[in-house]
């Protein structure tokens, strides 16, 4: 019998994959559910497994099953929905996909699978490496945090491991709540065996006998998928009190967030982790030195510790070989908004967001004219179509007033009215705002209320905005606050047209 | 902070689930709505007693999250993605058509049970505009397959 792939990943499911893959069922095919391979625009996508390797169609409808499946779909027959080849796809060939390396390959919980592709070879380096060389294998990759800040994950590390505590403790914030951003999302429902082998890394390098895993409400799949994928490796001895037959401690445990977006700001993602409101604090002391419980605790983000197993199992240059300058390794970009190829595309630092939007993404979705593009979630700048052919690497991007952030990029075509983006940026930060520095709390309501005023043609609101920005930046608690300004103020400088008085709705 | 799945769906049993630990707050409250549809006042006083909190304390993590809820919801919850990536592809005008056609405002719920949120991104941001019913993903969504997935619900 024919096996045909059909993703089991939450977005391939969201437009029909389950009923493509019950009406290939009925159709004759031995359906296996892989993982996403990050070609949204193709989903639901059928691989189809060939002599000559898989085949691929999509978007596939569960209408038009039986009829492909008549014209040979199962045969790897040409078609027009066929898209022949799937792994010589040119958005997948163009890539450097090595923290999605396995993307779309196999199913998410074959232990054995992931590692026959390689699965597992860092940790039992790492088992064999005393902890501060596996700190400075981190340190050398020049691997940087992938959450938004791109605080250098080694030098985290070599904090948390220098200090002496009874305990310390690992946690990933995987509460992604970023508009456009959907790679840990995407990693934690379709190879989540990496991100808990990275967290075990770095659970020997540091000395942590425990681990967190933080993951947004909204993620359902994802806890599912983590809390299995737990039992998989406890099962199987990768955790628990003797991993890998070492002797070494790890245990794993996976939380919930419960709505609020500020939980991915990693303080008050430890208020939230210790059962309590999730409101930002002033650091110092950072969480490295006073984090849960006030023991020192490495927060990283999910790709950030991802990442990790490769840069153990290939070495820390060829992980530093890729990127350029100070952004060394590659950074997975998720292609979101009005894009008419939307995906996940993983390359080395560098790359322009032309070759990213045009290039990867083909452009609108809608076939208009690019106008704006956020990078880097609601907190990132917008940049116009003038600024496509930037370097996306941390330096460049901070140099012309944007930031990489966690990598998402979303495109808007010239129907955006940018006065209502500047705004709902406001609007977001007020209704997010944990409320505990009155900059961020306050701020947020009178910018909104301030733009209505600039909108209503009071040319005066335009120094009150600026000025409020200037006292969200510099006086905010955290980022939340404190970055909400640079969408504003970037959609008011490139877009001044749109900030005319008119009538308001 | 083992979490053993022994015992009922009464708050006590499940504080005990989680050996009774304050830091299990959350998933404490999570556990307690899911088996009830909300989290009634009399809960919240048993659940500060098992867990040695001040009830000030737990109404103040209740309330913070946007989660938890004091009356249950319709019969369907149909989220809407307000996100930047949704709103690209249309999301402000999904919103208003949908809640014609359910006959509610976002935070509301309808005469006949569906209860209608605006939400700040559901990770679906490939497939925009992104909504779920009764938590099941829906992308790339129109008014008409939101409204038949909220009637097959």
């Amino acid at each position: 019998m024919t096996t045909a792939w059909v993703s089991g990943d939450s977005a391939a499911r969201s437009v029909g994959a389950d009923e493509v893959a019950a009406a290939l069922a009925r159709g004759g095919a031995s359906v296996k559910r892989n993982s996403s391979r990050g070609l949204f625009w193709l989903e639901p996508l059928v691989e189809v497994e060939t002599p000559a390797g898989r085949v691929g169609y999509g978007p596939v409808s569960q209408d038009e099953v039986a009829a492909l499946v008549a014209d040979g779909m199962l045969e790897g027959r040409d078609h027009p929905l066929c898209i022949g080849a799937v792994d010589a796809l040119p958005y997948l060939t163009r890539q450097d996909r090595r923290t999605f390396a396995r993307a779309g390959l196999h199913e998410p919980l074959d232990l054995a699978a992931y590692e026959a592709s390689g699965g597992l070879a860092g940790m039992k380096r790492a088992l064999a490496m005393p902890p501060a060389d596996i700190v400075e294998a981190v340190v050398a990759s020049g691997l940087r945090g992938r959450g938004g800040a791109g605080f250098p994950a080694g030098i985290k590390w070599r904090t948390v491991a220098a200090q002496n505590a009874p305990a310390k403790y690992i946690v990933c914030n995987a509460d992604e709540g970023d508009s456009g951003t959907y790679a840990d999302r995407m990693l934690m429902e379709g190879d989540p065996f990496a991100l808990i082998e990275g967290m075990a890394i770095a659970g020997l390098a540091v000395g942590a006998e425990t681990g967190f895993v933080y993951i947004r409400s909204e993620y359902p799949a994802a806890i599912d998928t983590m809390r299995a994928a737990i039992r998989v490796m406890t099962n199987a001895g990768w955790l628990g009190n003797d991993i890998g037959a070492s002797g070494r401690r790890f245990h794993l445990h996976v939380r919930r967030g419960a709505g609020a977006y500020i939980c991915g700001e990693e303080t008050s993602l430890l208020a939230s982790l210790e059962g309590r409101r999730g409101e930002a604090r002033a650091k110092p002391p950072i969480p490295a030195i006073a984090g849960f419980l006030g023991a020192p605790t490495v927060v990283n983000n999910v790709l950030t510790l991802a990442a990790v197993p490769t840069i153990l199992a290939q070495g820390a240059d060829a992980y530093a070989g890729a990127g350029r300058d100070r952004s060394r390794g590659t950074q997975p970009f998720q292609l979101a908004g009005n894009v008419r190829r939307p995906g996940l595309v993983e390359v080395p630092f560098g790359i322009t967001l032309r070759e990213l939007v045009e290039g990867f993404g083909g452009g609108t979705a809608s076939g208009r004219p690019i106008r704006a593009i956020q990078l880097g979630g609601p907190l990132g700048a917008y940049v116009d179509a003038s600024m496509l052919d930037l370097a996306m690497d941390y330096e460049t991007l901070a140099a012309n007033g944007a930031m990489l952030g966690h990598g998402g990029i979303v495109v808007f075509d010239d129907t955006v009215d940018m006065a209502a983006m500047a705004r709902f940026a406001f609007e977001f930060c007020a209704i997010e705002s944990c409320g505990k520095c009155t900059p961020c709390r306050v701020g947020a309501v009178r910018g909104v209320e301030t733009m209505d005023r600039l909108l209503a043609g009071d040319g005066a609101a335009r120094h009150i905005i600026d000025d409020l920005c200037e006292l969200m930046t510099d006086g905010s608690l955290c980022a939340m606050g404190g970055l909400t300004p640079n969408p504003v103020r970037s959609a008011m400088k490139l877009f001044p047209e749109d900030f005319a008085p008119r009538s308001l709705t | 902070m083992a979490h053993r799945n022994n015992g009922g769906a009464d708050p006590v049993s499940i504080c005990a689930r989680y050996s009774d630990d304050p830091t299990a707050l959350i998933e404490i409250l999570h556990d307690i709505q899911h088996a009830a549809g909300a989290i009634a006042e009399g809960d919240l006083h048993v659940v500060a007693d098992r867990l040695n909190l001040s009830r000030a304390e737990v109404h103040g993590v209740m309330s913070f999250y946007s989660d938890f809820r004091r009356e249950p919801a319709g019969r369907a919850v149909v989220q809407v993605c307000r996100g930047e990536s949704c709103q690209a592809m249309g999301a402000a005008e999904l919103i208003r058509t949908l809640s014609c056609a359910l006959g509610a405002e976002p935070g509301e719920t309808s005469a006949d049970g569906v209860t209608l949120e605006a939400v700040y991104c559901l990770g679906n941001c490939a497939l925009s505009p992104a909504a779920a019913i009764n938590g099941k993903p829906l992308g790339r969504a129109t008014p008409a397959r939101i409204v038949s997935a909220v009637e097959a619900a």
